[in-house]
C-alpha cells in the first residue's frame, strides 16, 4: 500500500482490532452478575432502533455507489425494505423486497 | 465465573432448538454479507493491500463498516492515528450493542463473552436481541446457543467472501449496485423492530439528528443521534405509561 510501511499497517489492523474488541465487550464485561437497573434498561430498550436507522439514513440519501448523489432507484428500494419489514415482520422478505425494488428500479430508469 | 443455576438449565433438546432458530434467521443475511465481503476484498486489494493485510482485516476487525473507513481513509493518505481513531468511531455504536445485551448475557463465563463480543456484528446483533425481546423465558444457555446460531451463517462467511474479493481483485460490475446491499440489509431489519410507538418515534429521530450531523467526522453525528433517540423511546415509553395509568384511574 503506498504512503505506509507493513509494519504501520500492520500497527492499523491491530489497534483496530483491539479497540473494536474492548468496545464490544466493554458493556458485557463491566455488568458481569449484578444487571442493570430498569432505568437504563429502559433506554437500552431502543438501541437498536436507535442505532440503525441513524446509520443507514445518509447511506441512502447520499449513496456511494452513485458517487453521493441522491438516487430514485435506490430511494424506492428503501422505502421498499421498511415497507416490507413493517408489514411482514421478516427480514429476509424485507431483504428480497428492497433487492426486487432495485433491481427493477436501475433496470427501468438506469 | 458464574454459570447458569444447574437446576435451571434445560433440556439439551432446547439448546439446540435455539442453536437452530438462530442459524435459519441468520441464513437470509448471506445475501448481503457476501457481495459485502466481496466487496471488501475487492476494494483493499485495489487500494494496495496485500492478501495477508486484507484478510487481517476481516479477521482480526471483522467490522465492515469501519474496515471500509479505514482503507477509504489509507487511500486519501490520512495519518495513521486518524486511520485508527476515525475507524474506531465507526464502532463506537457496539459499546451501546453490548450494553443493550448486557443483562441477556451479562452473566455467561469470560470465555463465552469474549465470544459473544468477538462476533459482535450489527445484523448478529439485531436478530439476538429481538429473539430475547419476543422469548424472555429462555434460559442463558439457550440465549448463547441462539447467538451461537445466527453467527454460524454469517460470520464465517465474512471470511471466505473477502477472500474471494480479495483473490478475485477485480471490480465487480456497478450494474449491480452491490454498493446498496448493505442499507438494504439495515432497513430490512428496521421495519421488524418497529413494535411500538416509542419504536417508531426512536426510529424517526434517530434518522433526523443523523441527518443534521452528518458533516461532523465519521461515527459522531451516528452517536449523537442514537443517544437522542434511546433518549427519545424511554421518554415516550415512560410518557404513555403514565398516560394509560392516568386513564384507568379516571375511568373506576
Amino acid at each position: 500500500m503506498p504512503g505506509y510501511s507493513t509494519l504501520t499497517i500492520w500497527i492499523i489492523i491491530l489497534a483496530l482490532g483491539i479497540g473494536t474488541f474492548f468496545l464490544r465487550y466493554s458493556f458485557l464485561g463491566i455488568v458481569g452478575r449484578r444487571g442493570l437497573p430498569e432505568w437504563a434498561l429502559r433506554y437500552l430498550r431502543y438501541t437498536s432502533v436507535a442505532v440503525l436507522p441513524g446509520l443507514v439514513a445518509p447511506l441512502v440519501l447520499w449513496p456511494s455507489g452513485t458517487g453521493g448523489e441522491p438516487d430514485p432507484a435506490r430511494l424506492a428500494a428503501a422505502g421498499a425494505a421498511v415497507l416490507v419489514g413493517v408489514l411482514t415482520r421478516n427480514t429476509l422478505y424485507a431483504i428480497l423486497g428492497g433487492l426486487a425494488v432495485l433491481y427493477l428500479g436501475l433496470y427501468l430508469i438506469g | 465465573m458464574t454459570q447458569a443455576q444447574p437446576d435451571q438449565r434445560p433440556a439439551p433438546g432446547r439448546i439446540r432448538a435455539a442453536y437452530w432458530r438462530g442459524f435459519r434467521q441468520g441464513l437470509p443475511f448471506l445475501l448481503v454479507i457476501v457481495p459485502f465481503g466481496l466487496l471488501f476484498g475487492v476494494a483493499g486489494t485495489e487500494a494496495g493491500l496485500n492478501l495477508a493485510e486484507v484478510m487481517g482485516f476481516s479477521i482480526l476487525v471483522i467490522a465492515g463498516a469501519s474496515q471500509f473507513t479505514a482503507v477509504q481513509l489509507m487511500v486519501d493518505q490520512a495519518p495513521t492515528v486518524m486511520v485508527i481513531l476515525t475507524a474506531l468511531a465507526v464502532n463506537l455504536r457496539m459499546a451501546m450493542y453490548s450494553a443493550s445485551l448486557a443483562p441477556h448475557l451479562g452473566r455467561a463465563s469470560t470465555w463465552h463473552k469474549s465470544l459473544v463480543a468477538y462476533f459482535m456484528v450489527d445484523q448478529v446483533y439485531a436478530m439476538s436481541i429481538q429473539d430475547y425481546e419476543t422469548r424472555p423465558e429462555q434460559s442463558l444457555a439457550e440465549k448463547l446457543a441462539y447467538y451461537a446460531g445466527v453467527c454460524s451463517p454469517v460470520c464465517p462467511q465474512w471470511y471466505v467472501s473477502t477472500l474471494v474479493g480479495a483473490l478475485v481483485g477485480q471490480a465487480i460490475p456497478p450494474e449491480f449496485a452491490l454498493d446498496f446491499a448493505v442499507p438494504i440489509t439495515f432497513l430490512a431489519m428496521i421495519g421488524p423492530a418497529l413494535r411500538t410507538l416509542p419504536h417508531v418515534i426512536a426510529a424517526c429521530v434517530s434518522v433526523v439528528v443523523a441527518l443534521v450531523f452528518a458533516f461532523l467526522p465519521a461515527g459522531t453525528g451516528l452517536l449523537i443521534a442514537a443517544a437522542a433517540a434511546m433518549i427519545a423511546g424511554g421518554q415516550a415509553e415512560l410518557w404513555l405509561e403514565h398516560a394509560r395509568a392516568r386513564r384507568e384511574r379516571g375511568e373506576h
